[in-house]
């Protein structure tokens, strides 16, 4: 009854989308919450997994996702976008802008290609891999060296968080990437 | 324990026999390796599918009852009839996508009569997984995830969506645009476009279907000893309180929210997005902080306590019901490999608590689906 244990090549590079002029809001550096009007103030959002900020918000565009909110405090920020499915992402950026973490919930799942990146094309080899390993269904979590991708629900309510551990700010426990 | 395992295998599918008030609602489940000889925690039965409205049958077995979807989804390669393709507004072909936590399904949507017991849905929009003449999954579709389009993959024939909800989709689908979930697609020379479909030509769960009995289903399975056993069997019912083998009793029933889903209580906390979920193979809950519970070494999907652990949860339904659940958590990698049922299988979770199989051994469950007039109330609820 042993499901298998993985070895997993590196991931791909990571990929930078091309700047498209979106202007960047300065949040300041108190803790709370800025709700931000997408229509009236077009902005640099949230990016792939362990991209960077300064790409575009690629992702918002590619899941036709608005931007429901900023939360900033002295070690990250959060990226609240809500998916035209219905699906909330969230994506945690360190203090010097790198995505560390996705999570996600709501009925449908994310574009996974769009929100895992570069992980993406192993997360999507390994699954099958566990998954047949584990000879049954259930919900994924997949360690790649320090790259954890946990994914569970069921049509109509999913869940799912990624995270990228040596990006991570210290102290922070995956429990509340969420 | 084989023997008695075949006759109930040969006996589960009872054709329909319209017309008979008391019909045959019962049939076997069965927790065994399932077709691809790997399974372990999955409840298998089998579904008689027809050309709608002749006598061309096949019963196709080793189908998982997952109370976690809605839909009857059969492999093209355990298929032998042909069954009629289900066609957008212009004649065009519809597949579908079916999105789940560990993967996708892909292929076309197709017309059968099911027939469960003596039970019968005519005419239903089941989805064909992983159909030759489908053989392109658009990018929308297999971003996803992982694909589960074959044997080896699906570790089953089919998956028997028995859930909540009348079709697998809804409401969602029905709408054009980029609020579309992307579940359905027309396709039409190997490429396919997503398309709104209409609740009637969306992949259904059957039961609803049915001429009566069609309010929801139990489950029954015995109890499994902790060290688990080679094979169990039990039964599902169709109906709540609608014949004298499937009243609700003293069950207590729990409403959901939109999504299907309740509260559980654990350690003082409550996660407000738990499920039961017959097609998951264990009890996901938390993580090893919120558990005590290490991950296995091998594998950061199962719990590997050194000795068995026992715990209690409490379940509360949106309609505020209570009830505390039992149950317990062992070593993953100390099973016996050539058993395929436990109760004491066990992972993490990203958030919700995932009641799977284990939750079944020992209870009757009933699903009441959405719609659906049932003693306990209207569905959807959950009921045990």
């Amino acid at each position: 009854m042993r499901p298998l244990t993985l070895r997993l090549e590196a991931c791909g590079g990571i990929s930078f989308a091309d700047d498209q002029g979106f202007v960047t809001i300065g949040i300041g550096r108190r803790i709370g919450v800025l709700v931000l009007l997408l229509a009236a103030f077009p902005l640099r959002a949230a990016a792939t997994l362990g991209s960077d900020a300064t790409s575009v918000d690629a992702d918002r565009v590619r899941m036709q996702a608005a931007l429901l909110g900023i939360t900033r405090n002295d070690r990250f920020a959060v990226h609240q976008l809500q998916a035209a499915n219905g699906t909330t992402v969230r994506e945690y950026l360190t203090s010097t802008g790198t995505v560390f973490a996705v999570a996600w919930e709501g009925p449908w799942l994310p574009d996974l290609r769009q929100v895992l990146g570069p992980y993406f094309d192993a997360y999507q080899r390994n699954a099958t891999v566990v998954r047949n390993g584990r000879r049954s269904h259930g919900p994924i979590a997949i360690r790649t060296g320090d790259v954890v991708i946990q994914m569970g629900g069921h049509p109509r309510a999913f869940t799912g968080r990624a995270y990228v551990e040596r990006l991570m700010p210290q102290g922070m426990q995956a429990a509340s990437i969420r | 324990m084989f023997s008695l395992l075949l006759i109930a295998q040969a006996n589960a599918p009872h054709c329909g026999n319209p017309g008979d008030a008391s019909r045959v609602n019962t049939q076997a489940v069965l927790v065994n390796a399932g077709p691809a000889s790997t399974y372990f925690n999955g409840a298998f039965t089998s579904v008689t599918v027809c050309v709608p409205g002749t006598n061309t049958c096949q019963t196709i077995g080793g189908v998982l009852v997952d109370t976690g979807s809605s839909g009857l989804r059969v492999l093209a390669s355990a298929l032998t009839i042909p069954l009629p393709q289900q066609t957008g507004g212009s004649g065009i072909p519809v597949a579908e996508c079916g999105q789940f936590a560990d993967g996708f399904t892909w292929g076309p949507v197709q017309m059968a009569d099911i027939n469960l017991a003596g039970e019968q849905a005519k005419n239903t929009p089941i989805q064909v997984i992983g159909a030759s003449s489908f053989s392109s999954i658009p990018s929308g579709c297999s971003n996803t995830g992982a694909p589960e389009n074959t044997l080896e993959d699906l570790g089953a024939n089919g998956i028997l969506g028995v859930g909540l909800f009348r079709q697998d989709c809804g409401i969602a689908c029905t709408f054009t645009g980029s609020s579309n979930p992307a579940l359905y697609y027309l396709c039409s020379s190997g490429a396919c476009q997503v398309t709104a479909l209409p609740l009637a030509q969306q992949v259904q769960n059957p039961i609803w279907l049915f001429s009566s009995d069609n309010n929801g289903v139990t489950i029954q399975l015995p109890a499994v000893p902790a060290g688990g056993l080679l094979a169990t069997m039990g039964v599902m019912k169709f109906g709540i309180g609608t014949q004298s083998d499937n009243a609700l009793g003293n069950a207590q029933v729990q409403t959901t929210d939109p999504g299907g889903n309740f509260t559980t209580v654990f350690n003082g906390q409550s996660y407000g997005s738990s499920f039961i979920d017959s097609g998951s193979n264990g009890l996901f809950l938390l993580d090893s902080g919120a558990t005590g519970l290490p991950l296995c070494s091998d594998a950061p999907d199962f719990y590997c306590p050194p000795t068995l652990s026992e715990f209690s949860a409490t379940n509360r339904g949106a309609n505020g019901q209570s009830v505390s659940v039992a149950f317990h958590i062992g070593d993953v990698d100390a099973l016996n490999e050539t058993f395929t049922a436990f109760s004491e299988i066990g992972g993490p979770n990203p958030d919700p608590v995932d009641w799977g199989l284990p939750f079944f051994y020992g209870r009757s469950v009933f699903v009441a689906i959405e719609g659906q007039s049932a003693p306990g109330g209207t569905g959807p609820y959950w009921a045990y």
